[in-house]
C-alpha cells in the first residue's frame, strides 16, 4: 500500500539516506529544504507523513509542525520530527506541538523505518 | 552688696508693731475714760513719756535685732542655698556649697553637696564608659578596615536607601572599569561615601534582591542571601550577592529599622559583595557554544554516517546510489574530524559555569510576579493552580521580567483582563504557564514576542524572553486549549536540587542578634525633607575649583583644569576627588602661567571639555555644589552646557558670599584671607584641586559660624548669602 511521504530537511547526507529507505519501503517520496518549502508541500500534496527535520531554514521544524496542527484540514497528516536536539525540553516542545513522535539522531534506519511503519498503520 | 529689703523690713517690723499697739490700745483705752479720768491720765503719763520713748526704743531695738537674725538664719539661708544649689545643677562645675544658717539649713546644704558629689561620680563613670566603648568600636572599625582591605572580593555596604556607606579598596578598582569614562574620573564619580548605588545597579533589581532577601529571612533560611547578575552601563557583566544588614533595635534609636511592618525582620541596610565575570562568561559562552556545536553537529552527522551505513548493506542498493553513499560518509568524516580539530584547539575546560541561577520556591516567585502585573498592567491575576511544594532554580529578575513584559503586551494589545499562573512539575521540570482566556490571536505574531527586545511601561530591555529561556536552559512555546478557549504560554524551567530544605539546626532565630560588629554607620538615613530644608551639616557637597586660561569665559577663556573634593558628613573626604587636566585647544596666555603653572605640554593630549564635564557632572551627582566666587566657574560650566549637553543644576554655595555674611565688615574675602581669619593652613594653593580643599576647609569651618548667627538650613545660607551686596557682581 503506497503512502505519500514528505522529507523536510536541509542536509542532502540525510535526504540520501530518508529518501532511499522510504522508497525501499515502497512509499511515494517528495523532498522540502526548507520551513516555508515543507510547509507548502503538506498544504499542497497532502502526505501521509512528514519527516520533519527541527533544524530548517526559514521555518523552524515546531513552526511548521504548529501550523500544521493549527489547520484542520490538515489533521490526516503524521508528524515524526527528526532532530540533532536531543535535550528533553526539544522533546517535550515537540510532542507540545503536536508531533506523532520524535527521534533523536543519530537513530537506527530500522526503527525509523518500524516507527514509519507503525505511524501509517494507524492512520 | 545689694540691699535686702525684706531684711529692712524684719528688723523694723517689731518697732512698728509695737509703736501701733501702743498708740492704738492708747486711743482705744483714752475712748473708754471720763475726760476727768482723761486728764489725769494725760497729767501721770506727760512727765513720762520719755521713760515710755526709751522703753519702746529698747523694746523695738532687742525683737527687731532678734527678728533680723531669724530672717537671716532661716529664710535669706534657705534663699542662698537654692541659688547655690542652681548654679550647681547649671553647670558642670565640681564644687561645694558652703554650709550657713541654721541646723536645718545645713543639712539640707550638705544633702545637696553629697548628691552633687554623687552625680560627678556618675558622669566620670559614664564618661569612662564611653570612652572605653568608643575605642571598642574604634578597635573594630580599623579590625574591619583592615579585613575589608585584604579580601580580593569587593564590598559595598549601603544603606536601605542606596546610600553607600562602607567600601573597600578592592571595590574602588571594580568601579572604575564600570565607568563609562575611565581615564578622566577613575570610577570616583561611581563610588563614594553617601552616594547613591542606583548609579550603578537598577533600583529595581537592589529592590528585587532585597524582596528575596526578605522573603528567606521571614523563612528563617540559615543564609539569607540573594544573587544576581547584571550588566552595567559599560557592558560589564556583574555577578551580585547581597546579604542583609539587620536592624540592632534599640528603643527609638533607630526610626526606620522599626518601621518594618509586623513579620518582616527589620533591615537597616545590605552589603553587596561583587564579582566582575564579564571575562569569564565571554570564556563560557564560547565553550558553552563549541559543545553545543560539538554534540549537535555530531549527532546530525553520526545519524547521517548511521542511515548510509545501515542502508549500504541493503541487497538492493544499485551501484550509483552505493556510491552516493560513499559519498555521504567520506564527507561526514571529513565533517567530524574537523570539528573534533576545532575543539581541540580551545583549550575547553570542563568546568561549566552558566548564568547564575538561583534557588527559589516557585510559589514565592508567582506570588511577586502577581503581584507585579496587578500594579503595572492592572489586570486580575489568579494564582490558583501553584504547586506550591515546588522549588525553583531561576535567575528570578529576568523571570519576572519577561513575565511582566508578556502579560503587558496581552492586556495592552488583546485587551486581556486577567491572566492566571500556573506551576506544576512535569517529568523533572517546573511547567510554568502564564494562561489566559479570550480572543483568538494569531501563533505567528505571538511568537514573534518572544525574540522582541522586552518593553516593560516606557523602559526596554536588552534581554529578549528568549535570551531568559536560554539562561534556563529550557523552552517556551505557546499553545491553544479549543475546547476551553484558553491560550497559555509554557515555560520548562529546571528544578532545583532539594536544596533549601530546612535543616531544623539551622534555622536563625530572627530576632537574636548577628554576630557582626555593631556599627551605628546605618543609621544615616535619607531625610524626606526637601533639600533646601536640610541643615548645613548633613548635606554632601563637591568642593570644586577650576583653572581657566583667563578671566573672561565670554571672550574665549577655557577651562584648563578641574579639581573636586567631597564632603560628605561634615567630613572633608581627601580619598574622593576628581583630578583632571583639560585640553583647552586654544594657546595658554604666557601671563597665566605663574599663577596657575600648567603649561602647555601638560594640557597636550589630556582629555578635552567635552570628555571632561559629562564625567565631572556625574561625580557632582545628588550632592550641593560649593566654590570659590561661584560665579565665575559657573559662568565657565554654563557657557559649555550647549556643547557638551550637561547642565550643572544642584545649587551653588558661594565661599566669599558666605564670608561676606559672616564677616560683613572684612576688606577683604580673598580665599587666602578667609583661610588666615579662620586659621586653616594653605599649602598647595593654586591647583585646582588645592583650592578645592582649602576652599572645603574654609567652607566646612563656616557652617559652624552660620549656625551661630541662626543660619541653619540650605535655603537660609542661599538667602544670606543673595542678600549681600556682592551678589551683584557678575561675569
Amino acid at each position: 500500500m503506497s503512502k505519500k511521504v514528505l522529507i523536510a530537511d536541509d542536509e542532502p547526507n540525510i535526504v540520501i539516506s530518508l529518501e532511499f529507505l522510504m522508497k525501499r519501503e515502497g512509499h511515494a517520496v517528495s523532498v522540502a529544504r526548507d520551513g516555508p518549502a515543507a510547509l507548502e508541500a503538506i498544504r499542497t500534496a497532502r502526505p501521509d507523513l512528514v519527516l520533519l527535520d527541527v533544524m530548517m531554514p526559514g521555518l523552524s521544524g515546531f513552526e511548521v509542525c504548529q501550523a500544521v496542527r493549527a489547520d484542520e484540514a490538515l489533521a490526516g497528516v503524521k508528524i515524526l520530527m527528526l532532530s540533532a536536539k536531543g535535550r528533553d525540553t526539544d522533546i517535550a516542545k515537540g510532542n507540545a506541538m503536536g508531533a506523532d513522535a520524535y527521534m533523536t539522531k543519530p537513530f537506527s534506519t530500522k526503527e525509523l523505518a518500524e516507527k514509519v511503519r507503525e505511524l501509517l498503520g494507524a492512520a | 552688696m545689694k540691699v535686702d529689703k525684706r531684711e529692712i523690713v524684719a528688723a523694723l517690723l517689731p518697732g512698728a508693731a509695737l509703736a501701733l499697739w501702743a498708740l492704738g490700745g492708747g486711743a482705744l483705752f483714752s475712748a473708754t475714760l471720763e475726760p476727768a479720768e482723761r486728764s489725769a491720765l494725760g497729767a501721770m503719763l506727760e512727765p513720762r513719756a520719755a521713760l515710755l520713748l526709751l522703753g519702746w526704743l529698747l523694746l523695738s531695738g532687742v525683737l527687731g535685732w532678734a527678728l533680723r537674725a531669724a530672717y537671716l538664719r532661716w529664710v535669706a539661708a534657705a534663699g542662698r542655698l537654692a541659688e547655690e544649689a542652681r548654679v550647681l545643677l547649671a553647670a558642670d562645675v565640681e564644687r561645694e556649697i558652703e554650709p550657713q544658717g541654721g541646723a536645718e539649713i545645713r543639712d539640707v546644704a550638705d544633702v545637696v553637696n553629697r548628691l552633687a558629689a554623687q552625680r560627678g561620680a556618675l558622669r566620670a563613670d559614664i564618661a569612662a564608659q564611653v570612652r572605653e566603648a568608643s575605642r571598642s568600636v574604634e578597635q573594630e572599625r580599623n579590625r574591619l578596615a583592615a579585613l575589608m582591605a585584604e579580601l580580593t572580593q569587593s564590598v559595598v555596604v549601603c544603606n536601605l536607601d542606596g546610600r553607600i556607606l562602607l567600601y573597600n579598596s578592592r571595590a574602588r578598582t571594580q568601579f572604575r572599569a564600570l565607568s563609562s569614562a575611565p581615564s578622566v574620573s577613575g570610577g570616583a564619580e561611581l563610588i563614594g561615601l553617601g552616594r547613591s548605588i542606583y548609579t550603578v545597579f537598577d533600583r529595581a533589581l537592589i529592590s528585587h534582591a532585597l524582596e528575596s532577601v526578605q522573603q528567606r529571612l521571614q523563612r528563617g533560611a540559615a543564609h539569607p542571601s540573594a544573587q544576581f547578575v547584571t550588566s552595567t552601563r559599560a557592558g560589564q557583566l556583574l555577578r551580585v550577592q547581597m546579604a542583609p544588614v539587620r536592624a540592632i533595635a534599640t528603643e527609638g534609636a533607630m526610626s526606620r529599622a522599626v518601621d518594618a511592618a509586623p513579620g518582616e525582620v527589620a533591615l537597616n541596610g545590605f552589603v553587596l559583595m561583587l564579582e566582575n565575570i564579564t571575562r569569564d562568561f565571554a570564556d563560557e559562552s564560547g565553550r558553552d557554544r563549541l559543545l553545543h556545536g560539538l554534540t549537535e553537529g555530531s549527532r546530525a552527522s553520526l545519524g547521517n554516517l548511521q542511515a548510509a551505513v545501515e542502508l549500504l548493506e541493503d541487497e538492493d542498493v544499485d551501484a550509483a546510489t552505493r556510491e552516493r553513499f560513499h559519498g555521504v560518509i567520506r564527507d561526514e568524516v571529513r565533517a567530524m574530524s574537523q570539528r573534533i580539530r576545532e575543539l581541540a584547539s580551545h583549550t575547553a575546560q570542563t568546568m561549566k559555569t552558566r548564568w547564575p541561577l538561583e534557588d527559589m520556591l516557585g510559589a514565592d516567585l508567582l506570588a511577586a510576579a502577581a503581584r507585579r502585573i496587578e500594579s503595572q498592567c492592572g489586570c486580575r491575576v489568579s494564582t490558583s493552580e501553584v504547586d506550591a511544594t515546588l522549588w525553583l532554580r531561576v535567575d528570578s529578575f529576568s523571570l519576572l521580567q519577561a513575565l511582566l513584559y508578556l502579560a503587558g503586551r496581552l492586556v495592552d494589545e488583546y485587551e486581556v483582563k486577567s491572566v492566571s499562573l500556573r506551576l506544576a512539575e512535569a517529568s523533572g521540570r517546573a511547567r510554568l504557564d502564564l494562561a489566559w482566556i479570550g480572543p483568538t490571536m494569531s501563533t505567528e505574531i505571538v511568537m514573534g514576542w518572544e525574540t522582541d527586545a522586552m518593553r516593560i511601561g516606557d523602559e526596554s530591555l536588552a534581554l529578549t524572553v528568549r535570551d531568559v529561556v536560554e539562561r534556563h536552559d529550557g523552552a517556551f512555546w505557546f499553545e491553544r486549549e479549543r475546547v476551553r478557549h484558553e491560550s497559555f504560554f509554557r515555560w520548562l524551567l529546571p528544578l532545583a536540587a532539594s536544596s533549601e530544605q530546612l535543616d531544623a539546626a539551622q534555622i536563625v532565630k530572627t530576632e537574636s542578634r548577628p554576630e557582626v560588629y555593631d556599627f551605628d554607620l546605618f543609621r544615616a538615613s535619607e531625610q524626606s525633607r526637601e533639600l533646601a530644608e536640610r541643615p548645613l551639616a548633613e548635606l554632601a557637597y563637591t568642593v570644586f575649583d577650576t583653572e581657566t586660561t583667563g578671566l573672561e569665559p565670554s571672550n574665549g577663556d577655557e577651562i584648563i583644569q578641574v579639581g573636586a573634593v567631597r564632603i560628605v558628613n561634615g567630613r572633608l573626604l581627601r580619598q574622593e576627588i576628581f583630578d583632571q587636566l583639560v585640553d583647552p585647544r586654544i594657546p595658554l596666555k604666557p601671563e597665566g602661567i605663574p599663577i596657575h603653572g600648567i603649561t602647555e605640554d601638560m594640557v597636550r593630549g589630556q582629555p578635552t571639555i567635552d570628555a571632561v564635564l559629562p564625567a565631572f557632572h556625574e561625580f557632582c551627582t545628588d550632592t550641593v555644589l560649593v566654590a570659590h566666587n561661584a560665579a565665575f566657574d559657573m559662568r565657565f560650566l554654563q557657557l559649555k552646557e550647549d556643547s557638551t549637553g550637561v547642565r550643572f543644576q544642584q545649587p551653588v554655595l558661594d565661599t566669599l558670599l558666605l564670608s561676606a555674611v559672616i564677616h560683613a565688615n572684612q576688606e577683604s574675602h580673598r580665599l587666602e584671607s578667609i583661610a588666615d581669619r579662620l586659621g586653616i593652613n594653605v599649602i598647595g594653593r593654586h591647583t585646582a584641586l588645592g583650592d578645592a580643599f582649602v576652599t572645603g576647609e574654609v567652607f566646612l569651618k563656616m557652617v559652624g559660624l552660620l549656625a551661630d548667627m541662626g543660619i541653619h538650613t540650605l535655603r537660609q545660607a542661599l538667602e544670606a548669602a543673595q542678600k549681600t551686596y556682592l551678589a551683584r557682581v557678575k561675569y
